[in-house]
Formats: structure tokens, C-alpha cells, sequence
């Protein structure tokens, strides 16, 4: 049995250790904010917090996420609640298809929790792993910023 | 009954709103496939208006990830004149909405969204003709508003369309000739409304295809051969014996595939399975790719353009230039693999794709699995954007196949391998071109030549379930109408223009956005700067002195004026003292050469000791006729413009003799944030024009472009994409 604490739940989960993260969080916990993109870590759609830090769910065994503070896209908000950041996204229509826009947000959010007035070069250093398709790269830097002067506010 | 009087003022309106009068079918509107009418000519098929005054729109065209599912509702909301959080969209359902062709080639506004407008407008003026008959008023003295019709003039007097129609059916025909509402009166087209699927996207509340779960549902893997052409020999299914919760390990000919009930099961199995394929290595080495394709058989040639006599001329001429330009094999690069879901029950068939062609989806899947139409439902849900035809129909044809086999529903997600590995391709285009300039420099002779496959157009690319496990299939190629663009939108007064159409190219091909046009408008758009440098005429004018479509015109100076263009011939004076060199280029094009124009302006730098490109902004004139959302149609052209930047400078499929070899991202990479231009969007608008498609002709502008600037910048052309360092140094060191 393994115990995960995700947006402030705890489970407990009978499944094999070596399974991914990204599997655990979309098919036993329905959660389906963080997207299966390469399961090889190179893209970004997958990105979860892990105690407060970027991490690519489909490279992380859930055995090493056990114990660990686990927060997803769902965990920031809802769109009648949005997290600030998902807030500047949606303002911003920082959105194409959407499928990597977890990965912006949540590394986004990593970021401005430990860097809360970013240069335009931080930002896009921040997200140069994270791979949008759609070409909405213009409107993701402006919602990062829109974010941060958001956040420096509240 | 109707009295006579108000038959009079009913005639106006056409006889068919007397029938829905009189008849008042009282059908249910919406029975879920079952006889909802479906056929392009009913309004029925287009809309359906409940008792409590919500309306439903269907459409068979889908939203990819480009906006339209929001500008669908607009143009729909606005001529019915109902408001827009009272309108739902069901997009691509094979039982309920009607075959408007694929989601393809910028016509889901232009076209899907015209068919929508003009049901809408026969079913308003039905409503008003009811309401005139119930209230007893001319209709000329009634007006819309909000779902309500009332008396414009007169005592007030109103009712509502959910009292008119609520969950009954029109009965009508769609008037094509109906009259539209003037654009003076729009209020909700025109408008940047926010797009309605953007707050779910941004939540992990919106579904995907990804996202779909059935119940009693399996998963799967599909494990592909090593070499494309090889067979399948044998299987050790020892390989796999230990791993708890595999299913099944499905062979059927050439195709195999693993079923479990977990996905990670199924992740595993696939990889450690064992088996053993036959050697096949006929693919083309990838160094000699365009000595291969100027040697494929030829099917037919197609002349697009051919005006004065072009032979005659260039003989003439004071003197010519001559150029080949080629431009890679891409992959669509999906960021989410394609996915499905297939549920095989009872001779029924259930569907859930992301596919941008269900309709099409459903036939083939009828004519490779041997299962009746009428027996076969394909959902659409989104996936990650495709741009083109990706994998979601193979990954359909596999699920389809699986739970067949297994008797339960099978959902197949494709890894990263199998999307970059096994996706249909945009093909490989070579292109050769011949010009005279007379004696004042003026272009007299143009002479073009391009290879490329040739296209049945109404057939998709044969699903690879049903290649490898040796179903029924159509082997015919599509890679898109890939011929348009070919012809030059230049007043030149002797041209020939010949498409090489060839009979096979090297990956099965299919559609990527913007296909062909592209391509032919970067060969065109390179080479006519290559003239106006030989003429040392400044780009835009020397376009110009070639160009009489004002609004073509019109475009070219926007874009200028917004990118502080300099008037003078490229190359600008090259300083050599540092290593890195700035310069711009210009490209024109109008859409197909009948619909939407573009004009861009790339600012480069250039560093001759690496050969890195980086664009720093591009800057696109874009009048695409009425908007609907003009800031869908502003997310549409930065898309296009930033997609197309990473195909110019860095993709290009890589294969050996066997197989694809550049199978993720790391072997076939994309732009990333750091390397990102500005992309700066004038957009003009039109509303008594007609809308045109906005989702690809401003990717159509970005290689040409950047070939552009950097002659401009280092006094080298590129001819072939993508522009890697390589081909940037290898250029510079054969000018010096």
C-alpha cells in the first residue's frame, strides 16, 4: 500500500511501486489536469508540484512521491476559484488545445513562488523545457507576468 | 387556421414557414441518434430549440484547439439573435450532426460556420413568421432580441422561441439565399468574446480525448514493427508472462498489440515484449531524399497557371535566374499522442476520437472492419492540436480492432514513439524556378516546376491497423491539396507553372497545416526576392510593381508601415565587424489565390560563426474578410507565425533505411520559449465581406520570409528548410 497526499487528500493506494505518477494521479485518482505528453520527461504536460517544486509525474516512480506534499492543476483552483496564476492564463486566453498549459501553470507557479518578480529571460528560461505546439508562447509569457504583479499585489 | 389577411403577410416570407405553421411536427428535436435529421439541407440538422429557449448547434466540423468551437456560437447566436450562454455546440457526433468534411484547410468558419449562419437565419425569419401569426401583427413590425420575438411598433406584445418551437422541429429547408442580417447590427460577431473551452483548459476540468474512460474499459499499447515493411515472425509471450494485470497480448497478422487492465501494465508489456520481424530496409537513404523524389514516377502533370508563353519569353529575356528549393518531411508533433476509445458490442460500434474527420472516420472504419454505417457512432472529444491528420485515426482503427478481439472496450493511447515514429508525414516538396527580367527589370518570363505526390482528396490515409492486420483498405495517398499556392499571384504576362504529380512518396503522407501552400508560396516568395535583389529593387516595391489586387496591396503596405520597413534593396550594406548581422525580409500571399491575404515582415539576426538563426519578431498584415473574433483570429496568427519559425529552423524527420529514427523530442526538436519571436498582428477587418479561414494562411508567409532576412542580413539564400546552422555556415562559406 502506498499513501500519497495529493491537493490535501491523503489515499491509500494498492498498486504496483514502479508505476508513474502520471498514471496513479489520471487513472485511480481521476485527476486529469496533468497530461500524458512523452513519459520521458521532455515535454513538460505532466508537471505536478512536489513539495512545492516542478516535478514530471511520468518519470517519478509513486513510490518515491509517497509522504511527499503532492498538488496538481485541480489543486490550485476551479474555474469558478481560480488560482491566480490560472487566472492570468484565462485572462491572458493564454490557451490553444490546452494540453501543455498544465505544465505552463504549474512551472509557472513554481517559479513565482520562488522568484516573484521574474525578467522576461527568467520566465522563459523557467519554461524552456516545457513544449507548446499550438504556438501560444507570446500569450504564456504575458499571463507569467500578469501573474506576478497579481501575486506581488495580494 | 389562418385567416386570409395573415396569409398575405405571410407569402412574404416564403411558403415553406406556412408549413411549419400549420403542420407543428411535434417530433422530439434531439433523440440521440435516433432520427435526428442529419442531411446538409434541413435546419432541423443545424439547430434545435428546447421549450425553456436553450438552442442547440451541431456541427460536424470540430474544434481543434483553433477558437471555433467559441466563433461557431457567435456567428449562430448572432443571426438566430439569442443569447450566447444560451447556446450549446455538439461538435463531430457522427449520429447527431452533419457531414461538413473534415476540420481541414481554414474552412471551418468560411464554410462550416456560412451553413450554420444561413439555418439560423431561415429559422429566425420561420420564428418571426410564426410569432406574426400568433400575435396577429405583420412580421415587418416585429423584431429579435435575446430569444424573444416582439413588437417593434405597435402595443407590446411578444413570445418567446421556446414557446414557438420548444423541442419540435422546423421542417424547413435551409434557404441559401435567405437574407442575412446587415453587419452594421451585429453585436455579438466582430467581438473578441473569450473563448468558452479556456477556463476548463486552464483547470484540469476540461475532457480529452486522453481524459475519456469507459466503464469495464481496458488498456492498450500497440507495439509497431522495427522496420516499416516488416512481418511479423513470431512472438514469445514468456517475454511478458510475469506482469500482473496484462489481458491479452493480440496478434493479428502483422499488427500486435498488448491489453491489461492497468495502463502501466500495458506501458510494460509493450516494452518487454519479445518478437521477432523480418529484415526490410527500402526506404530511401535520407541524404539523397530529393534524387529519390525527382526520380518517383510521375502520375500526371498538373498545370496551375500558364499565361502568354513563358518557353518564348525567357528566350528573351535580358537575362534569367534560375533556382531549386526543397523543404523537409515534417511530423505534426502533437504534444499529446493520439488516443481512443472503442467499445465493440452487440454489432455495435461506439467511437471516442479525437479524429478532425469522424464522419469520414466512420466510413472507413465501416469498410476495413465490415461493420454497417448505420451500426457505427464516433464521438468527437478534443485532443492535443493535430494541425493535420495525425495518428487519432490509426489509434481509432486500433481500439476498434482490440475490443473486437477482446469483447470489451479498449482504450489505445500511443507513446511518444509511436506519434513521431508511425504519424502520417507532410511530405517532401522539391521545387524548381525559372525567371526572365526584361529590360527595365521587370519580371517577362516565370517558369515553375514542383514535385510533389499526388492527392485523392477525398480519401483519408489508410489506418495502419488496417494495413498490418491485413483488413480491407484503400492504399490511395492524401497529403492534401498540397498543387494550391503553385500559381504566383504576380502580374507577370508569360507563366507556366507545372506540378509534377508523383505516383508515391517516401512516409505515408497526409495533411499538415497550411500543406503545400507552404511550401509553394516559400519557393515563390524566396525566389521573387531573389529577382528583386538581382534587380536591386527594394523587396516590397518590387512586389508591388507586380501587384495589382488593392487588397493585396493593401497588406503588404500595412505590414510595412508596422515593421518601420526602410525602403532599399536587400542586401542591406553588410558591417563584418561582429559576428552577428541583422536584416528583414517580406513575404506576400493571398490564400489559394482567392481567399485570405498575408503580408509578413521577419526581422532575423544572423551569426555568421555558429550559423545560428534567431528570429527576433515578425510582424503579419492579415485580412482574412469578416472576423468573427478577431482575438481568435490574433491567437491564430501567432500560432501559425511561432509553428512555422520552429518547422523553417529546426525540424526535419530523420529515418535510416528501416524505420523513422527521430522518434521524440530530443531527435526531432521544436522551438523553445527562449528562442520565441514577437509576433506583432495588424489585423484588418472587413464585416461586409466574407469570412474567411484564419487558421493557416499566416504560416504560409514565415519561411519565405526568414529566407529573406537573412540574405538580407548576410547576403546568402537558403533554399532548403529547415535553415539549421549547418546549412547557414556551409552557405556563408561558399560565398567566401
Amino acid at each position: 500500500m502506498i499513501t500519497l497526499s495529493v491537493n490535501g487528500k491523503t489515499h491509500r493506494l494498492d498498486i504496483e511501486p514502479d508505476t508513474p505518477l502520471l498514471y496513479v494521479l489520471r487513472d485511480d485518482l481521476a485527476l486529469h489536469g496533468p497530461k500524458f505528453g512523452c513519459g520521458l520527461g521532455q515535454c513538460g504536460a505532466c508537471t505536478v508540484l512536489l513539495d512545492g517544486a516542478a516535478a514530471r509525474s511520468c518519470v517519478v516512480p509513486v513510490s518515491r512521491a509517497a509522504g511527499r506534499n503532492l498538488v496538481t492543476l485541480e489543486g490550485l483552483g476551479s474555474s469558478e476559484r481560480p488560482h491566480p496564476v490560472q487566472h492570468a492564463f484565462i485572462e491572458e486566453q493564454a490557451a490553444q488545445c490546452g494540453y501543455c498549459v498544465n505544465g505552463m501553470i504549474m512551472t509557472s507557479k513554481a517559479l513565482l513562488d520562488r522568484t516573484p518578480d521574474p525578467s522576461d529571460r527568467q520566465i522563459r528560461q523557467a519554461l524552456a523545457e516545457n513544449l507548446c505546439r499550438c504556438g501560444t508562447h507570446q500569450r504564456i509569457l504575458a499571463a507569467v507576468k500578469r501573474a506576478a504583479a497579481a501575486m506581488r499585489r495580494a | 387556421m389562418l385567416t386570409t389577411t395573415r396569409r398575405d403577410f405571410l407569402k412574404g416570407s416564403g411558403s415553406l414557414v406556412v408549413t411549419f405553421g400549420l403542420v407543428g411536427a411535434v417530433r422530439p428535436a434531439h433523440a440521440q441518434g435516433g432520427g435526428k435529421p442529419v442531411a446538409l439541407d434541413e435546419v432541423d440538422t443545424f439547430l434545435a430549440i428546447r421549450a425553456d429557449g436553450s438552442v442547440t448547434v451541431y456541427t460536424g466540423k470540430v474544434d481543434l484547439g483553433t477558437g471555433t468551437r467559441t466563433a461557431l456560437r457567435q456567428m449562430a447566436a448572432e443571426e438566430l439573435d439569442v443569447a450566447l450562454d444560451r447556446m450549446t455546440l455538439v461538435e463531430g457526433d457522427t449520429a447527431t450532426t452533419p457531414d461538413q468534411g473534415p476540420t481541414w484547410g481554414s474552412l471551418t468558419v468560411q464554410n462550416g460556420g456560412v451553413q450554420i449562419r444561413q439555418a439560423a437565419a431561415t429559422a429566425r425569419r420561420a420564428l418571426v413568421a410564426a410569432a406574426a401569426d400568433k400575435l396577429g401583427v405583420p412580421a415587418a413590425d416585429l423584431e429579435t432580441k435575446n430569444g424573444v420575438v416582439s413588437v417593434a411598433r405597435g402595443p407590446a406584445a411578444s413570445v418567446a422561441y421556446g414557446e414557438l418551437i420548444g423541442d419540435r422541429e422546423f421542417h424547413l429547408k435551409v434557404d441559401k439565399a435567405v437574407t442575412l442580417k446587415d453587419p452594421a447590427q451585429y453585436t455579438l460577431v466582430g467581438k473578441s468574446i473569450p473563448r468558452v473551452d479556456v477556463p476548463a483548459k486552464c483547470t484540469g476540468e476540461f475532457t480529452y480525448m486522453q481524459d475519456v474512460r469507459v466503464p469495464g474499459m481496458l488498456h492498450a499499447r500497440v507495439v509497431r514493427p522495427p522496420a516499416i515493411g516488416a512481418a511479423l515472425q513470431s512472438v514469445d509471450e514468456k517475454s511478458v508472462a510475469g506482469i500482473k494485470g496484462l489481458v491479452k497480448v493480440v496478434r493479428v497478422q502483422n499488427f500486435l498489440a498488448v491489453v491489461a487492465e492497468r495502463e502501466w501494465a500495458a506501458v510494460k508489456a509493450a516494452s518487454r515484449l519479445k518478437a521477432t520481424w523480418s529484415r526490410w530496409s527500402e526506404l530511401p537513404a535520407q541524404e539523397s531524399l530529393y534524387d529519390h523524389v525527382r526520380k518517383t514516377p510521375v502520375n500526371k502533370d498538373e498545370v496551375t497557371l500558364t499565361r502568354g508563353d513563358a518557353a518564348a519569353a525567357m528566350g528573351v529575356a535580358a537575362r534569367t535566374l534560375a533556382a531549386t528549393y526543397d523543404f523537409a518531411i515534417h511530423t505534426h508533433g502533437s504534444i499529446g499522442p493520439s488516443c481512443a476509445v472503442a467499445d465493440f458490442k452487440d454489432g455495435r460500434l461506439t467511437v471516442w476520437t479525437a479524429s478532425q474527420a469522424t464522419h469520414w472516420l466512420r466510413r472507413d472504419l465501416s469498410a476495413a472492419f465490415g461493420i454497417p454505417l448505420d451500426r457505427i457512432r464516433c464521438l468527437y472529444a478534443d485532443g492535443a492540436g493535430c494541425y493535420g491528420r495525425n495518428g487519432h485515426e490509426d489509434a481509432a482503427a486500433d481500439a476498434v480492432l482490440l475490443s473486437r478481439e477482446l469483447g470489451r472496450p479498449v482504450r489505445v493511447q500511443w507513446m511518444r514513439h509511436d506519434e513521431h515514429g508511425w504519424d502520417p508525414k507532410g511530405p517532401p516538396t522539391l521545387v524548381e524556378l525559372k525567371a526572365g527580367l526584361d529590360g527595365a527589370d521587370d519580371i517577362l518570363a516565370w517558369q515553375s516546376e514542383f514535385w510533389i505526390p499526388k492527392a485523392i482528396i477525398t480519401s483519408q490515409p489508410p489506418m495502419l491497423a488496417a494495413t498490418l492486420a491485413g483488413l480491407p483498405r484503400k492504399d490511395d495517398i492524401n497529403p492534401g491539396n498540397i498543387f494550391q499556392n503553385s500559381a504566383i499571384p504576380y502580374s507577370v504576362p508569360n507563366v507556366h507553372a507545372v506540378c509534377h504529380r508523383l505516383e508515391s512518396t517516401v512516409f505515408r503522407p497526409s495533411w499538415i497545416r497550411t500543406p503545400g501552400r507552404m511550401q509553394n508560396t516559400y519557393a515563390n516568395e524566396a525566389f521573387m526576392d531573389e529577382l528583386a535583389a538581382a534587380a536591386q529593387v527594394d523587396p516590397i516595391q518590387f512586389r508591388l510593381r507586380h501587384l495589382q489586387d488593392p487588397r493585396g496591396v493593401e497588406v503588404l503596405r500595412a505590414a510595412a508601415a508596422k515593421a518601420g520597413w526602410i525602403t532599399r534593396p536587400s542586401p542591406k550594406v553588410v558591417d563584418t565587424s561582429t559576428p552577428v548581422a541583422t536584416g528583414r525580409g517580406v513575404t506576400y500571399v493571398k490564400y489559394e489565390n482567392v481567399r485570405t491575404y498575408v503580408a509578413a515582415v521577419a526581422d532575423v539576426e544572423v551569426n555568421r560563426n555558429t550559423g545560428d538563426i534567431v528570429v527576433k519578431r515578425v510582424v503579419v498584415a492579415h485580412d482574412c474578410g469578416q472576423m468573427i473574433n478577431p482575438d481568435g483570429v490574433r491567437q491564430q496568427v501567432e500560432g501559425n507565425v511561432i509553428q512555422t519559425v520552429s518547422r523553417t529552423l529546426k525540424e526535419e524527420l530523420k529515418w535510416n533505411r528501416s524505420r523513422v529514427t527521430s522518434v521524440d523530442w530530443r531527435s526531432y526538436p521544436i522551438l523553445k520559449f527562449p528562442d520565441v519571436p514577437e509576433v506583432d498582428v495588424v489585423l484588418l477587418d472587413r464585416p461586409k465581406e466574407p469570412p474567411w479561414g484564419a487558421g493557416e494562411p499566416s504560416a504560409a508567409v514565415v519561411p519565405s520570409a526568414i529566407s529573406n532576412a537573412v540574405f538580407d542580413a548576410v547576403g546568402v539564400r537558403l533554399r532548403s528548410v529547415p535553415y539549421t546552422p549547418d546549412k547557414v555556415r556551409r552557405a556563408l562559406g561558399a560565398k567566401a
